[in-house]
């Protein structure tokens, strides 16, 4: 063979190489492009959750560490305490007392800041400020104004001749008093997810309507809302998932954390944290693990039950503008 | 086509990267090749410790460079510390820690170095250094500072009310057992529409505090529930709530605003509290502290410096807490803070009872505070598991005379169900 046969016969090999390379390319690159992603969610995400799991069902000391496996015993133990019920009824009853006023509220700011307003922009940021504001300062700053003796809104009910109310030893009034925090950080920024879906609505149907002599109140049940579903129903999961989860504002509401005396304001995510952290549980991981492992099933089927309630939706709303 | 290929790699590697640097820790600060090294130090609150003070000693040791880590809250400083103890990295050389837990900390006593030498021998009052010695005979904490306990009244509403103001007579008033403390508080609230103490809470905290065995035995055997003593105290305290408390729970705000608006006329002051008080109140002009203690003495609260095992640096942290606890520098943290200091040297030395403070009266609070420490006779026994069981019997006071929401009966019950929970 001449040499030039030689260098033919490696050009040849190398354009086969060359494409079996642009084939794996074809069929290999949408994966590695979208793995960033699902590589981040393994490690921050799916790994917590698995060892979480393995934790569980063992006798596991935040110092000590790992120790002898129990099984379902740390489920067990979780389930069998009087603290971890009240402090779901206290999540449930916060979410429900923050979720729904939150969400009709955020409607109708939507439904103003969309109106032709003067200074625009300036009321559509005003609304974001108290997003922005730490949910920790929050937390401090109503706590105070909800203190029982010397609180604020206690003075201004006793100017007004009604008796002051046990913020901080009631059940329903802490649960209202930590929802008015959560409600304060959250509406504005949900009713600009709001104004931006309203944007998005054609303006043909106003038009419409208007020319049928609908007026504005009829316009936005019958024309608003029904468009606004798919975005409601975005909100009204984050706010499930994020209503579920709250710590900061109940964690704040006084200094010890304990969620009060009678654990009038216990949340579930405090009890995970005061079990595996806190002073009072003594750092047990693996209570802390379980119980963290039924609230990630609780909220499994919060969500399955919204799920449901999306595609209900969905299927009756046919007039949803598509 | 190769350009895309090359991009490709390198998102891959970018992710990789960066999926790497996610799980990695941070690198551990150590010493240098010269022999420099960097010491930390994690405190919470207070503990006096100043620039100036740790650049005394740099100029001493230009080896050592110091930093100092503060924590808000010894509750914040106690998570730090167990979640990376038992992690095995990142925590300060030498770290502080509160008497509250530092029983349940005592546990894990391998996990830190032994300090015991010969220089540091008999520096602090017996029950300070017993209580950090541990099973082993070995010494893991140099004892900072101690709480021992005094009354602080308002000499104002005091006087307002036909009791004598000054700090003599008061001292001579309330000197007796508890059941005095509340009699003489009975004689206040009858003239006054102040509350005579701060909170049922505290009080029982300072009538334990001066028991030996309370919520658990020495065997370690939990008796809270059937503990006579307990239980007494229980009843005493709620038994003087409707009439002597200002129903006010401990670090809430509005126990802080009740200092400020004068909703109580005494208040059981440990030597660290001058501080807050002076903080909480600062317009009111009546605060006073009197040489006394119901029952005799008490302490509450304290600190200690321990150096985890896990430091790279052992050696020179723990010549620099020998530094930090010693007499002298202890005293300088008394001056500034009201940290009353735990060593044996200087509780009756000039420079500690010539010590005064303008604010309340220009009361002698070396002098007190130092025949208060003095009085304490009981060092009360706490294990592993005395903060839950506190918390719980704090709670179970204060839905009585703070919530208003059960009886003393009813909380009592829910208390001894929260024991059997805590297992």
């Amino acid at each position: 063979m001449t040499a030039t046969a030689l260098a033919d016969e490696r050009l040849v090999k190398r354009i086969a190489f060359g494409n079996r390379l642009s084939h794996w390319d074809f069929k290999l690159s949408p994966y590695l492009y979208v793995s960033p992603f699902f590589i981040l969610f393994a490690i921050t995400g799916l790994f917590p959750i698995v060892y979480t799991a393995y934790v569980s069902v063992f006798d596991w000391h935040i110092i000590g560490g790992q120790g002898d496996f129990v099984g379902m015993g740390n489920f067990e133990w979780v389930l069998g305490q009087e603290k971890f019920w009240i402090s779901l009824r206290n999540s449930f009853s916060i979410f429900l007392l923050s979720a729904i006023p939150q969400v009709i509220l955020a409607l109708v700011i939507a439904a103003v800041l969309s109106q032709n307003l003067r200074a625009k922009t300036f009321w559509r940021m005003g609304v974001l400020v108290p997003y922005v504001v730490a949910p920790v300062a929050v937390a401090l700053i109503f706590s105070n104004m909800f203190g029982d003796q010397y609180g604020l809104i206690n003075n201004l009910l006793g100017a007004v001749g009604l008796d002051p109310v046990g913020w901080h030893s009631q059940v329903v009034p802490s649960h209202l008093a930590i929802a008015t925090m959560v409600n304060f950080r959250w509406t504005g920024y949900n009713a600009l997810i709001f104004l931006a879906a309203m944007q998005a609505i054609p303006r043909d149907y106003y038009e419409a309507a208007m020319l049928d002599g609908a007026s504005k109140v009829r316009q936005f049940f019958s024309i608003t809302i029904p468009s606004l579903r798919p975005t409601l129903i975005f909100v009204i999961i984050t706010s499930t998932i994020g209503g579920l989860q709250i710590f900061d504002e109940p964690r704040m509401y006084d200094t010890t954390g304990a969620g009060g005396s009678n654990a009038q304001w216990l949340t579930i995510t405090m009890f995970i944290y005061n079990q595996g952290f806190g002073q009072t549980g003594g750092g047990q991981f693996g209570h802390a693990a379980a119980a963290a492992w039924l609230l990630f099933l609780i909220i499994i089927v919060v969500g399955l039950i919204n799920l449901a309630a999306t595609r209900a939706i969905a299927s009756a709303g046919t007039r949803s503008g598509k | 086509m190769r350009l895309s290929r090359r991009t490709t790699a390198a998102a891959v590697t970018g992710a990789v990267v960066f999926a790497l640097a996610a799980t990695g820790c941070s690198s551990t600060s150590g010493g240098d090749a010269d022999g420099k090294v960097t010491l930390t130090v994690a405190t919470f609150n207070d503990f006096g410790y100043t620039d100036e003070l740790f650049a005394a000693y740099e100029k001493e040791n230009p080896n050592v460079t110091i930093k100092q880590n503060k924590a808000a809250t010894s509750d914040d400083a106690r998570a730090n510390y167990f979640t990376k103890l038992g992690a095995g990295s990142g925590l300060a050389d030498i770290e502080a820690v509160e008497i509250d837990w530092f029983a349940e900390l005592m546990q894990y006593s391998d996990k830190l170095t032994d300090l015991s030498s010969s220089d540091v021998e008999g520096r602090w009052l017996d029950w300070k250094e017993a209580a950090a010695t541990d099973s082993d005979g070995r010494l893991i904490a140099y004892g900072t500072d101690i709480g021992p306990e005094a009354i602080c009244y308002r000499s104002d509403m005091f006087a307002a009310a036909g009791l004598p103001t000054d700090r003599e007579e008061v001292a001579t008033l309330l000197t007796g057992d508890w059941d005095n403390y509340f009699a003489v508080g009975k004689q206040f609230t009858a003239a006054s529409d102040a509350a005579w103490f701060d909170g049922s809470g505290s009080m029982l905290q300072g009538i334990l505090n001066q028991e030996e065995e309370t919520l658990e035995a020495k065997d370690g055997k939990v008796i809270a529930t059937t503990n006579p003593v307990v239980k007494d105290a229980y009843e005493q305290v709620l038994d003087a709530s409707p009439e002597l408390s200002a129903h006010l729970k401990t670090w809430t705000d509005d126990w802080n605003a009740g200092f400020a608006n004068g909703a109580f006329a005494t208040v059981l002051c440990p030597s660290w509290f001058l501080g807050n008080i002076e903080g909480l109140s600062p317009d009111v002009t009546g605060w006073d502290v009197a040489n006394v203690f119901p029952g005799g003495g008490g302490n509450w609260g304290g600190s200690y410096l321990t150096v985890p095992a896990q430091g790279a640096h052992a050696k020179e942290a723990q010549k620099l807490a020998a530094w930090l606890t010693a007499p002298e520098q202890q005293l300088k943290s008394f001056v500034k803070t009201g940290n009353f200091p735990s060593q044996l040297d200087i509780q009756d030395s000039d420079e500690l009872t010539s010590v005064t403070r303008p604010y309340f009266n220009d009361a002698p609070t070396g002098k007190i505070y130092a025949d208060r420490a003095a009085a304490i006779s009981v060092a009360p026994f706490k294990s592993a598991k005395y903060f839950p069981i506190m918390s719980s019997l704090q709670d179970a006071v204060n839905r009585v005379d703070v919530d208003k929401t059960q009886n003393a009966d009813d909380s009592w019950k829910q208390f001894e169900a929260d024991v059997k929970a805590l297992g």
